[in-house]
């Protein structure tokens, strides 16, 4: 017999007033100000005089339902019920009661949930897919997020930075992760192999063509069979003809590398956004851990945090103090792969006799 | 159940002070095959340095995306995950939950899929990670009778993401929540039926802070702002001045003003020359209780965001320089203007083009005039500095701006 098919009811976006903390829906665009009273906690006061305190941990993001559960009984518990995560898988519980917030947690750090990741400290690095469900990633997110977390976790949950730290990582040259104050992505040095005998039946090859940057490829019959091929001098090894056509096999567990830009920003405070820029490449990708990308992420922030006036966010901070100083400072090697070459590359010169000695 | 695979680069994973996701995922392995041999196949990619999932087509009956499909090219190792498909959910903006809700969405997950959540994915969905294709449906309509809708993958309109906002911010320069509804289920149909050129992102920031990263991850970004004065609270500000000293006050809060429009006066109060102030956020950021956004209070737009393929990182340029956001219509306009855009988009981009490298690609006054907005010293950082252009018809656009100049005068 036929089943049943029930059809979607396409509701959209959910009302999130349902869901929200009944004291956020009361003072629903009354708040006043707000302060931080210590690493992790905010504290909101409204127009009508109402007061609410925010606690924010860390969590690990691919959650087995297990912990979401712990995470619910520990906001029946102590947060009336309701929960909120914010952009970095962080998650906050809301009181209405100061007096709850150090039991709160207490109960948070006992369950190995770290408090902080508020203010002018390292909150919790962009998180993208990895080896864990991505088709085309170059390395793990989950591992790496864990690895970089665990060594940075005094940063988490102190607010001893000059401003605050925004982390991503990403397993392709995709950058799912997103432009961040450092980023960890994956660079690919050698151009795709291609597997001859496949590209016909799974790739539409036109489009695949259409898809690289530098127009590199193009269609050729290989072995007698309608194939693709890479004119490997033009290559930049992007990987962005992989997803449209796997037989180009960009991923290389020893030629994929990866590398660590700088100074995104997508604030206005203060100085307009600004894109992230290449300090390093060439880190081995080293899974478990990731011992030499984390390494390096340690140095810069331990730069940045010796050297920057308060409120500086990381490119502000070599803004002000050159380029010139922040690879001395760091110790990393200034390469001719750092003078860009990409369309706009002029603008990103010294046109001055500016310059630091 | 017995343990199915041994782990030993994961099992590293399991010390330090940060939560372990190996550790979930262990407890899951322990009741259920699926866990167990993805765990395979994880540590499987960690010895090798490689990812072993392929794409393919599943999908909900009704719709054509929000289903990321996941085949094993491991099958024979790890059967048990040989499928372990991602279904993106649209949560409430700014991510709101309380405890029954998430209750019930695990009690659906357990049943139907692997027990493993993602909150969140980059793109503003949950992701109930870990389905078998027969099981897709199930899953889905147990949580679609709960009032959650499935969100977007492939080229169309994306699931959206906004700040806290309102809801506990007191930078908050419009109803977010309401916003990222209004348009979001005004685009329910190119959201769950791929057909547009490429992906086409919403984000909504409260205000210029954009916690949302919206200037530099969606198509069209809405940021509040606001046109009057920062407000100020005297006594709050001599407070300030009084508590953290005067030294401190220039050093963060005057000298920072990126257009200098800051003064402390002798008497430690603070001036501001509010026509030159750029709506930075910083002075505000840093003296929360004393100064807050102005009352006229509105957004700002900006198109055309994206990150790196396939003509490099673009951030988003300003379209509106300021819209009002209270009345019906207000946001009535709001979705037509993001109508109009993703139609003209559909109709000029390329295939994968997002909409950003159309502008690239045919100059931002085209696009302009193709959704019949007028150019304004606001949308660029300066005039163009290269002489090589055409400009046969300087008196018509000039023109155009006088008459719009003089209906704006006359209007006062």
């Amino acid at each position: 017999m036929m089943q049943n098919i029930r059809q979607a009811v396409e509701s959209g976006v959910p009302d999130p007033f349902l869901y929200m903390h009944p004291l956020m829906r009361r003072n629903y665009g009354q708040w006043d100000w707000h302060e931080r009273p210590r690493p992790g906690v905010l504290h909101h006061v409204s127009l009508m005089g109402d007061e609410i305190w925010t606690v924010r941990a860390g969590t690990q993001r691919q959650m087995d339902t297990g912990t979401i559960r712990k995470l619910c009984q520990i906001a029946d518990e102590f947060a009336d019920g309701y929960v909120r995560f914010t952009i970095r898988s962080n998650i906050e519980f809301m009181l209405a009661d100061k007096d709850r917030v150090a039991p709160l947690i207490d109960k948070l750090l006992e369950e190995g949930f770290p408090v902080g990741g508020t203010g002018n400290s390292m909150s919790m690095i962009a998180h993208t897919q990895g080896f864990l469900h991505c088709d085309i990633p170059g390395t793990d997110a989950s591992g790496v997020a864990k690895s970089i977390m665990d060594a940075l976790h005094d940063e988490f949950i102190n607010e001893r930075m000059p401003n605050r730290v925004r982390l991503s990582t990403s397993c392709c040259q995709i950058n799912c992760g997103g432009q961040a104050d450092i980023s960890i992505n994956v660079q690919h040095t050698k151009p795709p192999k291609i597997n001859h005998d496949l590209v016909a039946n799974i790739c539409e090859r036109p489009s695949v063509v259409a898809r690289c940057p530098v127009a590199a490829i193009r269609p050729a019959l290989v072995n007698g069979k309608p194939s693709l091929e890479v004119d490997e001098k033009k290559c930049v090894c992007c990987g962005a003809c992989y997803p449209p056509c796997p037989p180009m096999q960009i991923n290389d567990p020893e030629h994929s590398k990866l590398a660590i830009w700088v100074g995104g920003k997508n604030s206005n405070a203060r100085s307009k956004p600004s894109m992230q820029k290449l300090v390093v490449a060439g880190l081995p990708n080293n899974p478990p851990r990731w011992p030499e990308a984390t390494a390096v992420v340690k140095k810069i922030l331990q730069c940045y945090k010796d050297d920057a006036k308060d409120w500086e966010r990381l490119g502000e901070w070599i803004d002000r103090i050159g380029w010139e100083r922040f690879f001395d400072m760091t110790g990393l090697p200034f390469t001719r792969f750092h003078i860009d070459n990409w369309s706009g590359a002029k603008y990103t010169l010294n046109h001055s006799t500016h310059i630091r000695f | 159940m017995k343990k199915k695979h041994e782990t030993p680069n994961l099992d590293q994973l399991e010390s330090g002070p940060w939560p372990s996701f190996v550790t979930g995922f262990k407890r899951l392995a322990e009741k259920n095959e699926m866990m167990a041999d993805l765990l395979g196949q994880l540590e499987h990619s960690y010895a090798t340095k490689k990812g072993y999932w392929k794409g393919g087509t599943v999908s909900v009956l009704g719709y054509g995306g929000g289903v990321i499909p996941r085949f094993s090219e491991v099958p024979d190792k790890f059967p048990a995950s040989k499928e372990f498909h991602t279904l993106r959910i649209m949560p409430p903006p700014g991510m709101h939950y309380d405890t029954e809700i998430l209750r019930k969405l695990c009690d659906i997950w357990d049943e139907h899929g692997s027990g493993l959540l993602a909150l969140h994915g980059q793109s503003g969905d949950m992701m109930f990670q870990g389905c078998t294709t027969e099981k897709v449906q199930d899953a889905f309509d147990a949580i679609n009778e709960l009032g959650f809708d499935m969100g977007g993958a492939g080229p169309s309109v994306r699931t959206s993401m906004s700040c806290v906002g309102a809801a506990r911010c007191e930078h908050s320069c419009f109803n977010e929540a309401v916003a990222h509804r209004t348009v979001m289920n005004s685009f329910t149909d190119d959201l769950h039926r791929p057909a547009l050129p490429y992906k086409f992102k919403f984000k909504f920031s409260g205000c210029p802070n954009d916690c949302m990263n919206s200037v530099q991850r969606s198509d069209m970004a809405v940021i509040g702002t606001w046109r009057d004065d920062i407000q100020v609270k005297p006594q709050e500000v001599k407070a300030f001045v009084e508590t953290r000293g005067r030294q401190y006050v220039i050093d963060n809060v005057i000298s920072r003003c990126p257009t200098s429009c800051m003064s402390l006066k002798d008497d430690d109060s603070i001036e501001i020359d509010n026509r030159n102030c750029v709506r930075c956020m910083h002075c505000i950021n840093v003296m929360t209780k004393a100064l807050s956004p102005g009352k006229d209070r509105g957004v700002t737009i900006l198109v055309g965001g994206k990150r790196t393929l396939k003509i490099g990182d673009l951030f988003g340029t300003v379209i509106v320089p300021f819209k009002k956001l209270e009345t019906e219509e207000d946001y009535e306009s709001l979705v037509e203007l993001a109508e109009t855009i993703i139609d003209f988009w559909a109709e000029n981009g390329l295939e994968h083009e997002r909409c950003g490298e159309m502008i690239e690609r045919i100059g931002l006054a085209n696009f302009l005039e193709g959704i019949g907005l007028e150019v304004e010293p606001a949308m660029v950082a300066q005039p163009r500095s290269n002489s090589f252009v055409r400009m046969d018809t300087w008196e018509e656009e000039a023109d155009k701006w006088r008459q719009r100049h003089e209906l704006k005068e006359g209007a006062v």
